[in-house]
């Protein structure tokens, strides 16, 4: 049993990593209705960013500053060199410009600052702690606070503030909020920019994780079930479909892995992301259109 | 009525998509203080009239062509929606458009937002707006998307009163909405015209309806002003009556309704 219960629990903290990631999505895609497939570009760039600064000897929190004021001149230049352009094109069109994006900042990133793995330290030490029978990875005890943190303040952001209320209307009705006067491209570029600080920090963990290198922009690839399931427009689903993910993968890796010829990992969440697609295409949380009779 | 040119339109010609032609040289002109009608047919241009004046075209691709539009003396082809609407011009578009996930409050409150007021300002525009629509007070809590549609096209004109304006476009508020629903709003607008002093544009198909609260009228046909007067002088001219306000025998509508009703 504890067996188990580990199992999970180690799913679930793995599966809060995926969440992270998600939340980029999510914010980018409930303003604008971009899906913006440059997130994991963004967040190998931050933690690149990150890194070369960290080997330059520079302390810790400035290089976390010097990091996010990149990235968020990154985002906003991004809304206005691309995206606006594009405004009321086809979403597919602003699809494949995100798509077209997500190379230009990965090859951009190494040209500047080089392609070899980096090592990444957050000062987190990785011994297990232990409660009762079940161990648990401090380290993902620290990212599930950190997710935690982020989520509490997005969430009171876009219920309490001006600006995060303007942004849910845009989301809503982007013609209607033009039409009492709430300027959509300077909400647009806030917008990004807490993208760009939402990568930041999925940057940070996942480079301490598992190295920053190039192999870090296919995160967004599992980010995908995770939206799936969650729903593309809440910041609890991303969590949520996060956890779900997680959680499934693992226990699917430890109980089908036999059966099924191992790796059952790799492609166990995409199976869930289908039948959510089959049965619940909004997903779990999102926004399914209220529609009145 | 002898007022400074309050707002202006000089012969305006809108084009969508660099091809097709809206409007074909609409003049007209807004006294302070006045409720215009803005009477035709479905594909006249009164929507697109309405979003000439609130520079809402770019979002559909279309934009003015010819002629300009003046409001208190600036032309104001170059600013954009969010600058008139706080120069105090704001539309409610036609269908509502209310944000449906955000609550009746909410929806309220995202109308304040461009003048950035304090707090305690955002609260007494909250109440001004309850004080003209007491039933949106008890929904507030409601997701917008929820309500009436009585409820959702008060919240859309509570919406537009939080930008403080002077000039509200209208486009068809009775669209869709019970008879009594109808004349309560009618009725608060014309509160809203007699003791706030703000002046209306009001986009209406029904003729009848408009012309007994509207000054002015304007009645568009295929991009062009066919005809214009007092609110009086139209109701009372024989073609305008026989075009748009239907026979005046009251069981006739409803049968011309049903006719070309798609569903029945």
């Amino acid at each position: 049993m504890s067996f188990f219960i580990e199992t999970l629990v180690g799913g679930l903290l793995a599966g809060v990593m995926y969440s992270l990631v998600a939340i980029g999505f999510v914010l980018v895609f409930k303003a604008s209705g971009v899906f913006n497939f440059a997130q994991g570009s963004m967040v190998l760039c931050a933690a690149l960013t990150f890194v070369t600064l960290r080997d330059k000897e520079i302390p810790f929190w400035l290089a976390a500053v010097i990091t996010l004021a990149i990235m968020v001149a990154i985002a906003i230049l991004i809304e206005r060199v691309v995206l606006r352009p594009l405004v009321n094109r086809p979403q597919i069109t602003l699809f494949m410009a995100t798509l077209g994006l997500s190379f230009v900042i990965e090859g951009l990133a190494q040209i500047a600052m080089g392609a070899s793995v980096h090592e990444l330290d957050l000062g987190i030490i990785d011994t297990p702690v232990k409660f009762g029978d079940v161990q648990v990875s401090q380290f993902d005890l620290v990212a599930a606070g950190t997710a935690a943190v982020l989520v509490a303040a997005l969430s009171i952001f876009f219920s309490r503030t001006r600006t995060g209320i303007a942004l849910r209307a845009i989301a809503d009705d982007p013609q209607a909020a033009l039409s009492i006067g709430i300027r959509l491209q300077s909400l647009w570029q806030i917008v990004w920019g807490v993208a760009g600080f939402v990568s930041l920090v999925a940057g940070l963990l996942w480079g301490a994780r598992q190295g920053v290198q190039f192999a870090l922009t296919l995160v967004v690839l599992k980010a995908l079930p995770v939206l799936i399931i969650g729903g593309f427009t809440s910041i609890a689903g991303a969590i949520v479909g996060g956890l779900i993910v997680g959680a499934s993968d693992s226990l699917a890796e430890i109980y089908l892995g036999n059966l099924l010829g191992g790796s059952v990992s790799t492609w166990f969440s995409y199976v869930l992301a289908v039948a959510f697609l089959l049965v619940r295409p909004a997903g779990l949380f999102g926004e399914a259109p209220i529609e009145r009779i | 009525m002898t007022t400074s040119p309050f707002l202006d339109l000089d012969a305006i010609e809108v084009l969508y998509g660099h091809a097709i032609l809206a409007l074909r040289g609409v003049s007209l002109e807004v006294a302070q203080g006045s409720i215009v009608a803005l009477l035709g047919a479905n594909g006249a241009g009164k929507t697109t009239t309405l979003k000439a004046i609130s520079n809402l075209l770019a979002s559909e691709r279309g934009h003015l062509s010819r002629g300009t539009i003046t409001w208190r003396g600036e032309v104001t082809t170059r600013l954009d929606p969010a600058d008139l609407v706080a120069k105090g011009i704001v539309q409610v578009l036609e269908g509502r458009h209310v944000f449906p996930q955000l609550t009746v409050e909410e929806n309220l409150l995202s109308g304040g937002f461009l003048r950035r007021p304090s707090r305690r300002a955002l609260t007494d525009d909250l109440e001004r707006v309850y004080s003209w629509f007491p039933r949106l007070k008890q929904r507030r809590k409601a997701r917008c998307g929820l309500t009436s549609g009585g409820e959702q096209q008060m919240v859309a004109i509570g919406r537009a009163l939080m930008t403080h304006p002077t000039l509200v476009l209208l486009d068809e508020p009775s669209m869709g909405l019970a008879p009594i629903i109808v004349e309560e709003i009618f009725h608060i607008i014309r509160d809203l015209n007699t003791k706030e002093g703000v002046s209306f544009v009001l986009a209406e198909q029904n003729a009848h309806l408009v012309l007994r609260f509207a000054d002015h009228g304007y009645v568009l046909e295929n991009g062009r002003v066919a005809a214009s007067g007092t609110a009086a002088e139209l109701a009372a001219r024989d073609d305008v009556a026989e075009f748009y306000l239907g026979s005046a025998a009251s069981g006739a509508r409803p049968a011309a309704l049903a006719q070309h009703d798609p569903v029945a």
